[in-house]
This record gives C-alpha cells, structure tokens and sequence, in this order.
C-alpha cells in the first residue's frame, strides 16, 4: 500500500496548480462562452505567473515522487520555468490576433494550459509511463490548436497532418517502450540504467528500443529526417498557435530528450551519439539549404527551427557537461529571439490581414522603422553575428563540439550557418533595400510591445552581462550531472 | 600608467553618439542637421582621444599599453582585455581619422536616411576600433564580425545601383572565412584553457595543430585582406558602396586582415607560417601582378582603385610573411598608407561623382582646366599611390621588398614589376581624368573642389608627405613591437624557446625536448585541463 502524504505531491504543487486552475477555466468558460476568451486568456497567463512562483517556491534539489513517475531536480525546475514563460508569451502575444482572426475561442488558452502540463510532465518524467503521458497531453492539446481556425481549409489540413505524423510518432514511442521493457523488465528510468550497467554487452532489443524512442522524439523536436511536418504545420496553423508551436514544445521535448540521453540510456552513449550526430548535420543541413527557397515567413521560420535544432543537438552529441549548459543556454536565447519575431509577425497586417509573405515586408523600415530595426536585430542575431546573443549561443555549442572532438560537426555547422545567414538576410534586405509605399495597420497591443522590447534588451544586452543567463545555465547542468 | 579607461573610452565614444543620435526627434530637416553635427563631434573628440593616446604611446617596449581588463565571461576564463602595442596603435588611429573625414564627405552626398546612415558610422567606428584594441580572442572576433552588419546596411541602403548583389556577397563572403576562425579560436580555446591573446603568445601549440589553426585563420584575413583569388567580393562592394562606405571599407576593414594576420597567424602558429610562406609569397605575386593588369584595363574609377587595393594589399602580405623586421615594417607603414591614399583616391572619386553621378572614366577628360587644384589634389595622392619617394606610398612598398628579398630574389623581383605596372595604370587613370581634351562639355563645366572638400584632404595631404619623408614618425614606435615579434618568431623556429615563453614553470628539459615530446607533453596539459577541475564549475 502506498502511502501519500502532502509533503510527496509537493514538487508537483505547479503542475496541480495548473490542472485546477484549468478546470476551473473550463467551467468559467462553459458558462460565459466565447466572450470570456479575452478575461480567460489573461486568468492563463496569471496561472502560469503563479506556478512560476510555486516552482521558484520549491525546494530545489533532486527528489522523486509518486512512486518514482516523477522527478523534480534543478533542471526540470529551470526547463518548466523556461517553458511557462514561453507559454504565457505566447498567449500573450496572441489576445488580440484571436479577435482580429475572429477565432475567439475560450478553449483556445485552455487548450494551451493543459499542453503546458503534458510539457511540465514530460519535463519531470522518471518513468516511460509518464514519458508518454506528458507527450500526449501536450501533443493531443496542440493538434486541436493547430486546427483551431475551421474557416481556413489549411488550418484543418495542418492540424490532420500534424495529427497523423504525431500519432506514428506515438506508435513509435510505445514500440520503443515496449521492446525496452522486454529487455530489461522495467520502465523506470532509475531501473532501466540499472539493467544497462549490469548487462554490459550489447543489449540488442534495448538498444532497437531506444532507437524507435529516439525517433518518436526527433519527431516533436523535428529534427531531420523526421521534420517533414514542420513546414506544413507551421505554415497552415494560424500565426498564434505558429508562434506557440516554434517557442515551447521542442524547448521540453529537448528536455525530456537529455534526461532519456543522460539518466536511462547513459550507458549507450556511443550508440546514441552516432544518432545523434547525423540528426544534428541533416537538420543543419537542411534548415539551411531549404529555408533559401521559401517565400512565406512562416515556412522560413519553420526551416530556421529546424536548423536551430540541428544547432542545439550539437550540444547533445558532445555529451558533456558543458554540451548540455550550452544546449540550455541556446534554447533559451533561441526562444527569446522567436518571441520578438512572432511579436513583430503577429502585428504585420495589412488591411486587416496577416502578412505571411516576404515580399510584404518590402519597405519596412521607412514605413515602420521601429519594427524593421527589431527585426533586423533578431535576423542578425539568429544567423549568428556578434554582438547578439544568437551569436553567443552558437559558440557555446560549437565550443563544446570542439573540445569533445567533433571538428567535422563543427566545420559543417558553422558553414551552414552562413549558408543559413543568407535567408536571415534576405529578410533584411526585403524591409530595408526594397521601397513600397504601402503602409501597414497601425495597432501595436501593449502585450506586443513589452515582449518585443524585451526581447531586443535580452538580445542586444547579452554582450554586456553575459554571466546573468549563464549562471543559471551552468549551476542547472552542474547539479544534473552529479 | 594612467588611470582614465582611454581605450575604452576611444571605443565606446561613437556607441554613445549613435545613442545620442537614436534619440533626436522632430522634423527630418532638424533630425538630419543634428544628426550629422552629432556624428562629427563624436568622432572628431575620438580622433582627439586617440592623439592624446599616441602622445602618451611608449614606443620603446613591446609591452600592450592602456591595458583595461575586467571580467566578462569568468566562467569560461574569457575577460573583456583590451590594450593596444606598436602594431595596432596606428590602425586605432587610422580608425579615429577616416571616420570623422567619412561624417564630412558624406554632408551632402547622403540625403536619405541621414540619421541612420550617421549611427551606422559611429556603429562601425566602435566596432573597428574594438577589433584592433581587443586582447581576447573572443572579444577580438566579436568586433570583426560585428562590423559586417553596419558595412552590409551602408551598402546595401546608401549604394548604387547593384548594391543589393554586393551587399551579399560581401556580407557571405567574409562570413564564410570568419566562421572557420571562429572555429579555430575555440580550438585554441579548448586546447589552451585561455582566449587571452597575450597569453595565448607564451604558449606552443604543436606543429600538426597550427597548421589546421593556420588554414582557418588564413581563410578569414585572406577574405578581409583580400588576397588573390579571393578578392572578387571587392571591386563589387567598392563599386557600390557610396563614397565614404568606400573609404572606410579601403582604409580600415582591409586592414583587419592584415592586422589579424600579424596578431595571430605569426605569433601564435610561427612554425605553421613558416610552413605556408611560400605559398603567400606567390599568391602575393600574383595578386601583385595580376590584379595590376585586371586594373590597367578597367573603365570604371572606383574598380580600377578597388584592384589597386588588392595589388597593394599584396605587398603587405609579402612583407609581413618575410617574418622580417623590415618585411614586417614595411606591411604595417604600408596599410597605414595605403589606408590614408586609398581613402584619399576614394574621396577624389567621391568629388567628381557628387557633380557627374558616373564613375566612367570616359566620361571625364581634361579637368586640369575647370578644375585645377583638384587636379593637383588627385595629383598627389595619385603618385603617393604609384610609390614615390618622398610620399608614404614609397617607404611602404620599398621596405616590403627589401624584407622579400632578404627571403626570396625571384619573388622580389617579381614584385619590384609590381610598382611599374603600379605607376602603368594609375597614370592612365589620371590622364583620363585630368589631361586630354575636354571630350564632355558637362564635365568642363563642373566646379572646383569646394572649402568643405579641402578641408577632406588637407591632414590626409599632409599625412602623405610627412610620412614620405620622417617614416620614423610611425617606424619607431612600430619598432620595438615588430623586433620582438620577430625574434619569437624566429626563436619559435629555431625550436628554443626564450625561457620567458616557457608554458609551465620548471620545466628545464623543456627545450632539449623534441617536437614530438612537446607535443605529448601540451596534449598531457590538455588532457589533465579537461578532466581536472572544469572550468563550468567555478
């Protein structure tokens, strides 16, 4: 019989925290109808502040509950935190595009906030079981987001798409699942290493397991060759959800994939590496090379995440300490530089609507040169120029490639950030080289403005106070690594 | 020592008065009019700064001056550690110059975007000055590549007519090099434990590494230089760049690489530049002499300069891969000219395109008579670009080819061609220009250079001749910096080490130690430094 006490739920206070909050939503939802969204939307982001609170409230050291389902350490306290703050930009953000699109849908914050908890999940599982139980959480919650604007035929085509790669890539996962719990008896994190140290050979049905389980993730990551949904999705699902998809769920599905990497499978290292390290080059590779040809932003934008994630990998394949350090710090940086981008994006409309296309943007920044200069920055700082902070992310990762050995990754990453540079640029030259005389509407909603400014202060003042984000950074993966 | 954070305040000067500038509101006659006055008062107190800066110069040591260091990245052992020696003094100076002569001869000549394009300046001037004081090597590449963005946007935005092409291929182009540094630095980094460039010069770094080390870093400076056969992103970006992106783009950026080259290359992989000279040499040689015959026959003003850029640049290359004292010499008084003739002959192209909107050649002819003392303004900077004595153009090239053919007769006199051919198409230039009949009658009636103009060219006028006659004025303070390079150049070489380079304290056996053996013993060091006390953990 196992006994609860209130002092066992206590790491996952934020996460109950959220589930109440959301049901209560629910209900408040149910009785008003749409024309609560906009007082729901903003009650979601108050419940995300206050599970922030909750989390930072906690007791910051490794402790497993609920019969070892789930883990709370530093790490998945600085990732959760990382992801609620995604998640209540997101929303934020994207109030007033609801009302604009006329998509004004209660659940549509609601939805947001149960994938957050999957995510939350995920973030903490010990267990495959719980593994799996985050990721479809989150992923059930945004393929109904991702179909959320039953007018637009793309919007339902995006959501099925994102539907169907999303189940194979669950089918996959419980495959995985099953064939490791074959082979070892066990679904425990903790156990599953266990029985890794003690078989010492090669384990061959654990090791396919881990490979099907590796698959299913670079799925939800979209690391290539498993990306081919990102472009679509990106591009049919409305920008709101578009900017949700590109800022939180790869942030945790990266998460839960260097706990798998580091805790359950850190005995395959050499076997996972290997996997790894063709994932990283292909997503580089082909973030790179495919985003030269795209004309719709939100595809562009779909590539440059899948090249960031190529970027992000490389962290991984060095399977250092200072690879995972570096790989936090380049989520976090990446994340800040997509808020500005979709903040920008989101407010692009011209008659009334949304600017999707590149040649849109022709003449910018005579026409707004506020917004064309932010974005100018954020392009700049994604392809990799000093003094942004996207610069700075990138020499962590190629720093840590370099001093495990991996010159090749290195070589090829840096180069095919410059065929990447290319695409960033090309955006720059649209809103500041070509002339238009067409003007854009004029309505910047305040939540559009702070998230904008401060994602141009974490860009630009990185340079200047490099060690704020970096501590964090460094003290989570020292902690994770003992 | 003085206390006053000079360096600093020579760098972040201009970063305050783009700031200034980002702040003026009203109508855009007012915000163009202060925007501009701004700009020039905040270069100009620079210039003033970085004077001071070279009186108070101590050109006796090979010692970094006007150290500033503090912490930045202490996690990681990178700090913000900015000085400047005999070699980089004169490029902060040069820096500081050009930018406030750029403010000026851009007063009327840009009418759009006034504001920008003055924050765009001070931008770059922050950045390349940033990249010639930077100590660290990471701090170091920050600048280098941050200068592209405000270069890619003055081309891009205040250019011609194909400014977009050239915007990109420049902005790739030296990306493209940059990256494999950056890659290289990390590997210096990783293998060192160290991004500080005076400590970087008191390690060995095995022979096999430096030679990789020393590919990556030739493919960024060769790119910026721009050597042979990779030069081809020049012509374009001068062609299109307004006047003042023209002189800053020959005066300063083209000497970062040359700096790079003696900041990193020869110090730090001495045996790897060994290795390669040779190769500089002729690739030198054929910069030289091809690039000269490319410039004979062009009919635009600003790419037959543009190509003069690549052939001078290779003088400097050849002499600063002499590894000599007078080779070395010779590389860094000719960038410091080339620098102040180049800008000056891009300005001149400036004057006459304000009046004709045309580079053609052709479409000039026989100014001497509406424009006389434009005519002997081009007239000066033409010879001092040909290398006569008495100007800065000779001193640079004559001692470059006297350090060449200490190493190498054949290359020497290969070069030597260099400097006639020189004199073949800058002459053609000027008699197209200047002589001749008055073929076009809008030409022969374009006016004088203006006081606004003169005053442009008056201190680079001056800069030419004095340095043609007292080189010492630069030599000597150049001196003591380039002696001590080279003797750790040749001590590196030679394979004995100057006890004070010694990586590790009490190591006697050191230096009868093999190759071979210093190797094991460096990768030993790398080893314990990787597995010992991580650095992420302080």
């Amino acid at each position: 019989m196992i006994e609860y006490s209130l002092d066992s739920a206590l790491p996952i206070l934020p996460e109950l925290f959220c589930v109440l909050a959301g049901m209560v939503l629910l209900i408040i939802g149910a009785m008003r109808g749409n024309a609560a969204t906009s007082v729901i939307c903003w009650a979601t982001v108050a419940t995300f502040g206050v599970a922030i609170i909750l989390l930072l409230g906690l007791d910051w050291d490794r402790v497993t509950v609920l019969n070892d389902f789930f883990v709370f350490d530093p790490f998945a306290g600085f990732m959760k935190m990382i992801v609620m703050l995604g998640l209540m930009a997101s929303i934020a953000m994207s109030v007033n595009y609801l009302y604009q699109e006329q998509m004004v849908r209660f659940e549509y914050p609601i939805l947001i906030l149960f994938a957050g908890v999957g995510m939350m999940f995920m973030i903490s599982a010990n267990n495959m079981l719980s593994v799996y139980m985050g990721l479809e959480l989150q992923s059930l919650s945004l393929y109904v987001l991702a179909a959320m604007q039953t007018r637009q035929l793309k919007s339902a085509e995006s959501g099925i798409k994102y539907f169907i790669l999303g189940a194979l890539a669950s089918g996959m996962l419980l495959f995985g699942i099953s064939l490791i719990y074959g082979s070892t008896g066990t679904i425990d994190f903790h156990s599953i290493g266990q029985a890794l140290e003690l078989s010492e050979g090669m384990n061959a049905g654990l090791i396919t397991g881990m490979v099907f389980v590796l698959v299913a993730i670079a799925f939800k990551i979209s690391a290539v060759p498993f990306h081919m949904w990102t472009p679509d999705v990106y591009e049919g699902a409305p920008t709101s959800v578009t900017a949700l998809f590109a800022l939180v769920p790869k942030v945790a599905a990266i998460a839960l994939l260097i706990r798998l990497l580091f805790e359950p499978f850190a005995m395959l290292v050499d076997q996972w590496q290997q996997i790894i390290w063709v994932l990283s080059l292909a997503s580089m590779v082909v973030g790179a090379f495919a985003g030269l040809v795209q004309n719709n932003v939100k595809r562009l934008l779909a590539y440059s995440s899948i090249g960031n994630v190529g970027y992000a990998l490389i962290g991984l394949v060095a399977a250092s300490e200072g690879g995972v350090a570096a790989v936090i710090l380049y989520l976090v940086i990446y994340m800040v530089m997509t808020v500005g981008a979709f903040s920008i994006l989101l407010v692009l409309r011209r008659d009334n609507v949304g600017l999707v296309k590149l040649s849109d943007f022709a003449g910018l920044s005579s026409t707004n040169p506020v917004l064309a200069y932010s974005m100018a920055i954020i392009m700049f700082s994604m392809s990799g120029i000093p003094p942004f902070a996207g610069f700075f992310g990138k020499m962590f990762i190629f720093e840590t490639a370099v001093a495990e050995g991996f010159y090749v990754l290195a070589v090829l990453g840096v180069l095919s950030s410059v065929v990447g540079a290319y695409y960033y640029l090309r955006i720059i030259k649209i809103m500041f080289f070509d002339s238009s005389e067409e003007t854009i509407d004029n309505e910047f909603p305040l939540a559009t403005r702070v998230l904008l400014v401060a994602s141009i202060v974490i860009i630009v003042g990185f340079v200047f106070k490099p060690m704020l984000l970096l501590h964090g950074t460094l003290n989570i993966t020292a902690t994770f690594f003992t | 020592m003085i206390d006053f954070p000079i360096l600093s305040a020579i760098a972040f000067l201009p970063l305050v008065g783009a700031f200034f500038i980002l702040t003026i509101r009203g109508s855009d006659e007012v915000v163009a009019r202060n925007a501009r006055y701004t700009a020039l008062y905040t270069s100009l107190f620079a210039f003033a700064l970085s004077a001071y800066m070279l009186v108070r110069f101590d050109g006796s040591t090979a010692e970094f001056q006007f150290v500033e260091s503090f912490k930045w990245l202490p996690a990681y052992n990178i700090s913000y550690h900015v000085g400047v020696d005999g070699i980089s003094v004169f490029f902060v100076l040069l820096s500081t110059l050009l930018t406030p002569i750029c403010i000026l001869s851009s007063w009327n000549a840009i009418k759009t975007r006034v504001k920008e394009f003055m924050i765009a300046f001070l931008l770059l001037e922050t950045f390349m000055v940033g990249t010639f004081i930077a100590l660290d090597a990471v701090l170091f590449y920050v600048f280098f590549e941050a200068v592209l963005i405000p270069m890619f946007l003055i081309i891009g935005i205040w250019g011609g007519p194909r400014r977009i092409y050239s915007a990109f291929k420049f902005f790739l182009y030296t990306l493209l090099g940059s990256v494999l540094m950056l890659v290289a630095l990390l590997t210096i980094y990783y293998y060192t434990g160290t991004t500080d460039i005076p400590e970087l010069m008191t390690r060995h770094i095995p022979r096999e590494m430096q030679m990789w080390l020393w590919v990556a870093f030739f493919a960024s400076f060769a790119v910026k230089m721009p050597m042979w056969p990779v030069h081809t992103w020049l012509p374009d970006a001068h062609v299109e760049a307004p006047t003042a992106g023209s002189v800053i783009l020959a005066g300063v950026l083209l000497k970062m690489g040359g700096y790079g080259f003696l900041r990193f290359s020869l110090p730090l992989m001495p045996e790897a530049t060994a290795y390669f000279s040779e190769m500089v040499y002729w690739l030198s040689i054929i910069a030289i002499i091809y690039t000269s015959l490319v410039a004979l026959v062009q009919t635009d003003m600003k790419k037959l300069i543009a190509y003069s850029s690549v052939a001078h640049m290779g003088f400097v290359t050849l002499g600063i891969f002499t590894a000599s004292i007078q080779g070395l010499q010779g590389g860094i008084f000719q960038m410091i000219s080339h620098g102040v003739i180049s800008g000056a002959l891009f300005l001149i192209v400036g004057v006459v395109y304000d009046r004709l909107h045309t580079r053609e050649i052709a479409r000039y002819g026989g100014l001497v008579q509406n424009m006389p003392k434009f005519a002997v303004i081009f007239m000066v900077f033409m010879l001092g670009s040909v290398g006569l004595p008495g100007t800065s153009g000779f001193v640079g090239e004559f001692l470059s080819l006297i350090g060449a053919f200490q190493a190498n007769t054949v290359i020497a006199a290969l070069a030597a061609t260099g400097v006639i051919l020189g004199a073949a198409y800058m002459l053609v230039l000027y008699r197209g220009v200047v002589f001749g009949p008055q073929a076009n009658k809008d030409a022969s009636e374009m006016n004088d250079v203006t006081i606004r103009e003169i005053s442009l060219f008056i201190p680079l006028l001056i800069l030419v001749f004095v340095l043609g006659v007292k080189p010492g004025l630069v030599l000597d303070r150049t001196e003591a910096t380039v002696k001590n390079l080279v003797n750790n150049y040749e001590a590196a070489i030679a394979g004995t080490y100057p006890a004070d380079i010694e990586p590790a304290a009490g190591l006697v056996e050191y230096d009868s130690m093999s190759g071979l053996e210093r190797d094991i013993m460096h990768e030993d060091e790398a080893y314990g430094y990787e597995n010992g006390e991580g650095q992420l953990n302080d």
